[in-house]
């Protein structure tokens, strides 16, 4: 099963160095952190050593200001929910980008439900957020808007900072997800203007289970779900310790390497789409360069997506992803893609490659030549 | 447990597919489908004594929509007509130990393509007329919406 792993943006193996490290929160100080003996005590401190170490990956003003989640599903929830309903005094309107996460989509529209009104900011073809929409949008009454830092599916970075500056004339809440981001782009709350920041483990190879949402200091939020005083009472429940231990460790590594593996991956990315893209009738999706140095997506004429998938896996051993209906289990093509501008049967032929610590350049023929094999069996099956 | 994933055999015939092409001037061809739902499917055939003497299938679509082509063209080689008629989506899909729920409307896809190439050869013989040959489902047929 060695094969080519390109669906990072997936899933990522706990990096070796991180489940060594959390181990040991797992069998010899495992103890509950709320407990007040000697194994609660080593838990707390390792509790908050990770929080430390997560916070200083995204230049957060303290430590405090992470609140540990069972996923950046939650810190989304989290945030939009807790967010929009502890400041509903102020106004009942909402902003979303059209390509945020399912998981951020989706607390929105509920709230929507509740009575909040919700605008969706439109984008443009390379996925790049029509920042005069928003300019027109954010107004005094809008509690929060939701702009993701960088898409998973296109690659496309945001202007963040840019963002901020128009959301908070009005005083609204800028609520960015940063999972795809994190750990690839340096990303900084305090220089970026940002209120809330949502976060994962498993995409910085931390342990899965484990995310966080940054609140900055001041911002009020309230809790979605209700029990213990943990994580200051707006992420209740026991902490799971091994995974955040991990994800502490995860952000550590990911901080001191970065700028590094960033380098690397973004060269491994640049043959990758060099390659790719001398095959007939294949496109960039995204845009070419204001995107995550790891991502490389595509779409292909006249075939279609789960069958690339599948090919890919099936007759070479190279995991890819893809935004096509076929794929997902509503058969809705992707919405990033479909905001994009492409159209149904543009969205049906996506691929997408996602690269991590494990992959290097001399990958990139033998992925660069299943693909055009792939293309081109798929396309010798096809009437179009 | 629940099957994850496709079955080994919807894989052997994604992989493999057999029947793969066309045929030039066939004696009937069905087309089903619509690529903005992200799969279109055309059935050609050669008709000898009353039976499909030769099938072949060109498909657009997911890994079950071509395991399916392959499948259906593969029951109805050899068999006489009114028995290629008879192949339901369900057989196509038993044949293929089964395909997952969402995917069950790639089933109707094959069964489909092929009554339509059988009913276009009996309107060419006039053995039916042509307001006969009309589809039997509406998969993917514009303004209605894709999927089951």
């Amino acid at each position: 099963m060695c094969g080519i792993y390109l669906d990072h943006q997936s899933g990522c193996p706990v990096d070796p160095r991180v489940e060594e490290f959390a181990r040991h929160y797992s069998c010899i100080d495992f103890g509950n952190p709320s407990a007040l003996h000697s194994r609660g005590l080593a838990a707390k401190a390792a509790l908050e050593e990770a929080r430390g170490k997560v916070a200083e990956l995204i230049g957060a003003e303290n430590p405090e200001c992470i609140i540990f989640t069972a996923g950046a599903t939650q810190a989304n929830n989290l945030a939009i929910r807790g967010a929009a309903l502890r400041n509903a005094a102020r106004g009942k309107k909402l902003l979303a980008s059209q390509i945020e996460h399912i998981s951020v989509l989706n607390p929105h529209k509920d709230l929507k439900k509740g009575g909040f009104e919700l605008d969706l900011i439109p984008v443009d073809g390379m996925g790049v957020i029509d920042v005069s929409s928003l300019e027109r949008l954010a107004g005094k009454e809008t509690v929060l808007a939701s702009v993701m830092y960088a898409n998973g599916e296109i690659g496309t970075v945001q202007p963040i900072k840019e963002v901020s500056e128009i959301v908070h004339r009005e005083g609204t809440l800028l609520h960015v997800d940063a999972t795809a981001a994190a750990g690839k782009i340096a990303v900084d709350v305090q220089k970026d203007g940002i209120d809330l920041l949502t976060l994962s483990s498993n995409d910085i190879y931390g342990p899965q289970g484990a995310g966080a949402l940054y609140v900055r200091p001041g911002v009020r939020i309230q809790p979605v779900i209700f029990g213990g005083g943990q994580e200051r009472g707006l992420s209740p429940g026991t902490e799971n310790l091994y995974a955040l231990a991990g994800f502490g460790e995860a952000a550590r590594l990911a901080r001191l390497e970065m700028a590094e593996e960033s380098r690397r991956l973004l060269a491994i990315r640049t043959a990758l789409m060099d390659e790719i893209l001398k095959i007939d009738e294949a496109y960039l999706t995204g845009h070419p360069s204001q995107r995550l140095p790891h991502h490389a997506s595509f779409r292909f004429s006249r075939i279609e997506g789960e069958s690339i998938l599948l090919t890919m896996d099936a007759m070479f051993n190279i995991q890819v992803s893809t935004g096509s209906a076929c794929s997902s289990r509503t058969l809705e093509p992707s919405h990033v893609l479909l905001a994009i501008g492409l159209k149904h049967e543009e969205a049906h032929g996506s691929m997408i490659m996602t690269l991590g610590r494990q992959n290097s350049i001399s990958q990139v023929p033998a992925i660069a030549s299943a693909a055009k094999k792939t293309v081109e069996r798929l396309r010798a099956l096809s009437p179009l | 447990m629940a099957q994850v994933g496709y079955s080994k055999k919807v894989m052997e015939h994604f992989m493999n597919p057999k029947n793969v092409g066309v045929i030039d001037n066939p004696d009937g061809y069905g087309k089903v489908g619509n690529p903005v739902c992200g799969d279109l499917m055309e059935i050609f055939i050669r008709v000898k004594e009353d039976k499909v003497e030769d099938i072949k299938f060109r498909t657009f679509g997911c890994g079950s929509a071509i395991a399916v082509s392959s499948m259906v063209t593969e029951m109805a080689m050899g068999k006489p007509l009114d028995e290629a008629m008879k192949i339901t989506k369900k057989d196509v899909a038993d044949e293929l130990d089964g395909l997952p729920p969402q995917k069950m409307h790639c089933s109707n896809l094959g069964a489909d393509a092929l009554h339509a190439a059988i009913k276009d050869y009996w309107v060419k013989i006039g053995k039916i007329k042509p307001e006969e040959a009309k589809p039997e489902s509406h998969e993917g047929e514009e303004g209605e919406s894709c999927g089951t």
